[in-house]
């Protein structure tokens, strides 16, 4: 490099001047085209880069969430008459118990107003049933608690989980400005405002009209033109008619709106209670009461929510949104770490769904699929690289495993099915099966990728070793072998990467399905992590996205373990030469 | 290294061949995607309170469970599959010929299908003729004659609809979903217009074709059996139209609205007593022959049809199943209590 850089420019080639405008031109053509080749590969660098964070940032987004749960932190009475009647103390009795109305109970005592039927559904409804089983668990673990008051967490349902992690966008506040009379109570509260009170809320549901009428309009507009069709005509008349009383009320901004829940709800909170506007006016609006206030009929501090999604298009319900804002407001919510997504199997609630059986049966699939390929296939290439005769079976051979690595992996899925399950009779949904299948499918990427480790290993170290009297067998496992094992080794990760990501060949023997237990053994019923992801994201609640998202998580996480396993044994094995 | 290596392997072939013939201590159910999210919530239950291993459920789809449940009575086939619809009279006989005689047939609920769309656009309501004339690969033209379906917007249908292009997003032919849809909605659409009534009386060859093919011009796009994708494609497309089970509707409440069919909303109401038009029945059967040799199978019948799973109320109906009438509860209850056997009369063809 140096020398031709310092050569000096008198000494020329005969016959070729490269100092003419020509040569300089192709000079720098060339190092123009490579600055082009080199800005096109930073270009693809970085649009590669961008897809994988955009990817990575979405899935991070929704799936931290996943991570963590609300909880209510209520006293709970561990009333004996309720969990143990017998007073025996005993296990068995105790696992019998009513746990259920021990969370009633701690709800009620906030809310004592919830009395009839109905309402106080809704009201266990926030808790979920997980909460039930934890306070068995606490019970069990320490019957002592029995007859006492103890502050326990109480795990929320989905539905209030969520509303509770989006309370901050759903809910607007605004404080109310005068002083307000009530009048009235429970189902028939009048509120009076000096002052019009009320005014910036009614022109907010005002508005909301104006949106309600823009929709007819544009209805109306798509319709074709007026007299060609009788049933057009009606339709025509009856979206005119609609609009038009919309457009009447809109214009009187001082008429009275009734709210239904169509439309956002408005509460009133007074101090601890909340209140709900079923009719608004500038000055007076009529409200049902949801949790009572404390009593009193000239209230100065009190504001107004709005819960911009109307009551019919929310899971929760104006009156569980109440509960849980006052909740929230006596300081009796909290978020917490969500431990039961690494403890717990799959689930039908995604409050209590966990990835650990979809984990541990990852894990047992890949040892089985480990354990069978890496000797299988290792001896496999040994064989066909070194000891082998070219001949043209062997080329066969060779041609038949290269084809064999590109056969959809559904295939081996079906041969499993008939082979394993049907022949060989071995259990449905287990690991064992299924670590079999996924190392047909990779058995193949071993192979190549040692062979071409193998032939890597400079020809000189088993002649040397040949040299000095050892056996070819001698030469190729003391000598050859070693040093293709950083090469023998990524090609079995990025085999092993593979087996983790695939569902397909697991659906025909049956590990896509729902298990709740965590599997102890290879031949008990177990699924995998994509197939978990693949499941959850199927399913018709809410929340299941989020865990779906945060299992894609521990999927990358797993794979990032393992790839990190794969570089540290790399550097084990590495010789230079 | 190599000791190693055969310890682990001698492992292996160990544990597989202790596994083989052992009795099994676990349920196992297979069958319809629809009735997955509902069998999976009984069997959980069922694992926290009976006392047995939980259930596995797997979801192989309608079809394939049943070839699967009809392979045989042992403890290698599974005690039951769901349907999301009833067996058919082919499937029965399959089973009786390969020894699985005495079936157990629990109706554990309705489910409606439905064609939901943005809450951006005004409600909507659509006659099934309508719907096939949307949807059909052929259609009558203007002189009573199958021709390709011209139909690109709604009030191409009819004027009265708005004037926007028509998108449908549904399940692929492989989901009890499309066959519900075929049967629920398209059959009895093309027996509600003039020309292929018509058609009916004279070829009813020609007229089956009619209802069973689906449109293949990219206005009826195959969007996969995940529903959640649908749900998602019509939040960001305010023209489209998504079909999928009554449960994905009353979930995603606050992003999509439910087409009126035949002037019937869509609610559990209608739905239950069999009034909207596209409601089916879900069905899940279990073998006699397994009760007393997988343990918790009578439990996981009981469990399924019990007030507090299957009634009015009832954790089930949480999960979107629409219930049973309650005297079509009680004689189900009466069914398992007696284990009763289907007979295989009256069965669909």
């Amino acid at each position: 490099m140096t020398d031709t850089a310092l050569a000096p420019p008198m000494t020329r080639s005969a016959g070729v001047d490269f100092d003419s405008t020509e040569a300089r031109e192709l000079l720098k053509r060339r190092y123009r085209a490579e600055a082009r080749f080199k800005a096109l590969g930073l270009l693809a660098v970085l649009v590669t880069a961008a897809f994988l964070a955009f990817l990575l940032v979405d899935i991070l987004r929704k799936g931290i969430p996943s991570f963590f749960e609300h909880r209510a932190t209520l006293t709970v009475n561990f009333d004996a008459a309720l969990i143990d009647p017998k007073g025996t103390r005993d296990p068995a009795d105790l696992r019998e118990g009513d746990y259920q109305a021990l969370v009633r109970a701690a709800l009620q005592s906030q809310f004592p107003e919830a009395q009839d039927r109905r309402t106080r559904r809704a009201l266990d409804g926030m808790i979920s049933s997980g909460a039930v089983d934890d306070l068995r668990q606490a019970v069990l673990a320490n019957p002592g608690l029995i007859g006492q008051s103890r502050v326990m967490p109480l795990l929320f349902s989905s539905d209030a989980d969520l509303f509770l992690r989006q309370r901050d966008t759903l809910i607007t506040r605004r404080t109310g400005s005068g002083p307000l009379r009530v009048e009235g109570e429970s189902n028939a509260v009048t509120l009076r405002g000096g002052g019009a009170a009320f005014r910036a809320a009614l022109a907010e549901s005002k508005t909301f009209l104006a949106e309600r009428r823009r929709a007819l309009l544009a209805e109306l507009a798509t319709l074709p033109a007026a007299g060609s069709n009788a049933g057009v005509d009606t339709k025509r008349t009856e979206l005119e008619q609609a609009a038009a009383s919309i457009q009447a009320r809109i214009a009187d901004a001082n008429a009275p709106e009734t709210l239904t829940d169509r439309e956002p709800s408005l509460l009133v909170a007074i101090g601890d209670g909340i209140l709900k506007i079923t009719e608004i006016g500038a000055n007076e609006a009529k409200a049902t009461t949801l949790i009572a206030p404390k009593p009193g009929s000239i209230i100065t501090e009190w504001s107004l929510l709005t819960l911009r999604v109307p009551e019919t298009n929310r899971r929760v319900n104006d009156n569980v949104s109440a509960w849980l804002e006052i909740l929230a407001q006596r300081g009796l919510t909290e978020r917490a770490f969500n431990a039961r997504f690494f403890q717990n199997g799959d689930s039908r609630e995604p409050e209590l769904a966990g990835i650990r059986g979809a984990l541990i049966g990852s894990a047992l699939t890949l040892m089985v699929t480990l354990l069978l390929c890496v000797p299988i296939g290792v001896a496999a290439a040994i064989y066909l690289e070194e000891f082998a005769p070219k001949n043209r079976f062997t080329d066969l051979l060779e041609v038949n495993i290269n084809n064999l690595a590109a056969v959809p992996s559904i295939v081996f899925g079906l041969l499993g099915l008939a082979v394993f399950l049907n022949a060989f009779d071995l259990p449905r949904s287990a690991p064992l099966v299924g670590g079999l299948v996924l190392a047909l499918l990779v058995l193949p990427t071993i192979i190549i990728a040692s062979r071409a480790a193998l032939k890597a290993v400079p020809p000189s170290i088993k002649e040397a070793a040949l040299g000095v009297g050892a056996s070819h067998q001698q030469a190729v496992f003391h000598h050859v072998l070693p040093l293709a094992m950083p090469g023998i080794m990524t090609g079995t990760i990025i085999g092993m990467a593979h087996a983790l990501g695939e569902t397909a060949p697991l659906l025909m023997i049956g590990m896509v399905a729902f298990i709740v237990d965590i599997p102890g053994a290879i031949t008990e019923a177990a699924t995998v992590l994509p197939v978990q992801i693949f499941l959850w994201s199927d399913l018709p609640e809410l929340a299941f996205q989020s865990r779906t998202a945060g299992a894609i998580i521990v999927l990358l996480g797993f794979l990032l373990v393992m790839n990190a396993a794969a570089v540290i044994l790399r550097r084990m094995f590495e010789r230079r030469w | 290294m190599t000791s190693f290596r055969s310890t682990a392997l001698l492992a292996v072939a160990l544990l597989s061949s202790t596994g083989l013939a052992a009795a099994r201590d676990q349920i196992r159910i297979v069958g319809s995607s629809t009735v997955y999210p509902f069998t999976t919530v009984v069997a959980e239950q069922l694992g926290k309170t009976a006392g047995v291993k939980t259930p596995v459920v797997e979801s192989t789809g309608t079809g394939g469970g049943m070839k699967l449940f009809c392979d045989g009575v042992g403890v290698q086939f599974p005690d039951g599959t769901n349907a999301s619809r009833r067996m058919k009279a082919g499937e029965f006989e399959t089973c009786q010929k390969n020894g699985v005689k005495e079936i157990v047939e629990l109706m554990v609920g309705y489910d409606g299908l439905t064609l939901a769309f943005s809450k951006k656009n005004p409600p909507m309501a659509l006659t099934r003729a309508q719907v096939f004339l949307a949807l059909a690969k052929n259609v009558p033209g203007p002189d009573g004659k199958l021709i390709p379906n011209p139909n690109k917007t709604w009030n191409q249908i009819d004027p009265s609809l708005p004037n926007r292009p028509i998108e449908v997003l549904g399940p692929p032919p492989t989901s009890g979903t499309r066959d519900s849809l075929h049967e629920l909605v398209l059959e009895a659409g093309a027996d509600q217009i003039p020309a292929l009534k018509a058609l009916k009386a004279s070829d009813r060859k020609a007229f089956d074709a009619a209802w069973k093919s689906i449109r293949e011009d990219g206005v009826y796009v195959e969007a996969g059996e995940n529903d959640n994708v649908i749900v998602q494609k019509l939040e960001s497309n305010p023209n489209a139209i998504g079909i999928f089970g009554y449960s994905f509707l009353e979930e995603n409440v606050s992003k999509v609205q439910g087409v009126k069919l035949d002037g019937i909303e869509p609610n559990e109401e209608s739905i239950s007593t069999l009034k909207y038009p596209a409601s089916r029945e879900l069905f899940v059967y279990l073998k006699k022959a397994h009760v007393g040799v997988v343990p918790g199978l009578d439990k996981f019948a009981q469990e399924y049809v019990s007030n507090r799973a299957a009634a009015d109320g009832g954790y089930l109906e949480k999960k979107g199943l629409v219930p049973v009438p309650k005297a079509k509860l009680a004689e189900s209850q009466a069914n398992v209590a007696s284990l009763k056997a289907m007979t295989g009369e009256g069965l669909p063809k």
